[in-house]
């Protein structure tokens, strides 16, 4: 082999080790690496005992009351398996709904209801305007196509 | 006709291609940039959930999408470097660098300008926000290392195995969000395509070219003058018309 092949098969062989190491090590920290457990991930006691943590789902639909004060804020974080109550007192962000995800850090406290000190929106990656999203909702996935025409998204139906 | 494309691979030759290049890459650029940020601002309609703050997107996306292009072609040029020898491969890595490190940084910086209104946050240390973070440190690293090193040629080999071994992490940014519980949300562009109003793809398509098309015009603006400083002492550089006057 000329010199140069042999720094190209060098790189190679280099880059897919470092590869393969990386992966193993990100794999080994999935956990640590993961910015929330799901309620299933809580149930199944995968999540740290007795010290705060995130959680992350949807807002459970029907589940959102506010306490007198207006400030304190209880509802559920599902994940359609198992769901999490959760209690919360502060400033809610904007896309905070139900029906959305949403992700709290706090400790789950004697009363298994996580006491949350901290509470963040998570939207989805799709974005339409109100008339394509209206159209979505009322046709459900029949009828998306006819809202793609009207200048929806152009691909994939409705989740 | 057969070009000979090695020809361009010699900075004597290439030093006057790029110098012809760069109007029409940096014009190009300057009216495709004027006419995404009218679509994407005026055109586009509101997203239904997030009304007017989406539209941040049309300039986060396309540079984060640069910012992770631009470290595999700076990585791709460093190892040809490497392998062949070659002086402009060097030099384009370097070039390229600095245009990355902006890319990163404009990424993280509409990142979080976005992430306040929307997720109630500047900044949280998910998977995708922290490795698009180590992308911004390996540029600077690339940079810092490249500079440290007084001999070019060794300079170049150094920083050039960074930038290969950096290269994991690009594809850990990409799919961060498949692989883990993120708070970003999955990716909008897919390899299978897009879920998208027509007027905002358009906005955030001609955005992404003219991102690239500006990524062009500076890189070969700055390679030009990289070449100019390393080989100040030869012959053609002294018989150039701009250096003789």
């Amino acid at each position: 082999m000329k010199p140069r092949q042999k720094r190209f098969v060098f790189i190679v062989v280099a880059v897919a080790a470092l590869a393969l190491v990386v992966g193993l090590v990100l794999n080994a920290l999935k956990n640590n690496v993961s910015l929330y457990f799901t309620p299933t991930q809580i149930y199944n006691k995968e999540a740290p005992q007795g010290r705060s943590f995130r959680i992350g789902g949807l807002v459970e639909e029907g589940s959102v009351k506010r306490e007198k004060d207006g400030l304190t804020v209880n509802f559920v974080i599902t994940d359609k398996h198992k769901s999490m109550p959760v209690i919360y007192r502060g400033i809610l962000p904007d896309l905070f709904k139900e029906g959305k995800g949403v992700v709290a850090q706090g400790k789950i406290e004697a009363d298994g209801v996580m006491h949350a000190e901290e509470v963040l929106a998570k939207h989805d990656e799709n974005y339409m305007p109100p008339e394509a999203a209206d159209a979505l909702k009322k046709g459900g996935a029949a009828n998306a196509s006819a809202a793609t025409q009207a200048g929806a998204p152009a691909t994939s139906p409705a989740k | 006709m057969a070009i000979n494309w090695f020809k361009y691979s010699a900075p004597t030759t290439f030093y006057g291609l790029a110098g012809k290049l760069i109007p029409w890459f940096a014009l190009s650029a300057a009216i495709l940039f004027v006419v995404g940020l009218y679509i994407g601002f005026v055109v586009a309609p509101a997203d239904a959930q997030q009304g007017e703050f989406y539209r941040i997107i049309f300039i986060h996306v396309p540079s984060s999408i640069l910012s992770m292009f631009l470290y595999l072609i700076m990585a791709g040029y460093a190892a040809l470097g490497l392998i062949f020898n070659t002086r402009l491969s060097a030099m384009m890595a370097t070039a390229i660098a600095p245009t990355g490190a902006l890319f990163a940084f404009i990424s993280l910086w509409t990142g979080a300008l976005w992430g306040k209104p929307m997720w109630g946050a500047w900044w949280v240390w998910d998977a995708r926000l922290t490795s698009e973070l180590i992308l911004l440190f390996l540029y600077l690293g690339f940079i810092a290392l490249h500079a440290s090193i007084d001999d070019p040629r060794r300079a170049d080999r150094a920083s050039a195995l960074l930038a290969i071994v950096g290269s994991v992490n690009v594809p850990i940014i990409y799919f961060s969000v498949k692989w883990w519980n993120t708070l970003h949300q999955g990716s909008t562009i897919k390899f299978t395509g897009t879920t998208m109003h027509v007027a905002m793809q358009q906005a955030m398509f001609i955005m992404l070219v003219a991102c690239w098309l500006y990524a062009i015009a500076v890189v070969l603006a700055r390679v030009r003058s990289i070449i100019l400083e390393r080989e100040r002492n030869t012959v053609w550089i002294a018989e150039l018309p701009e250096v003789r006057s």
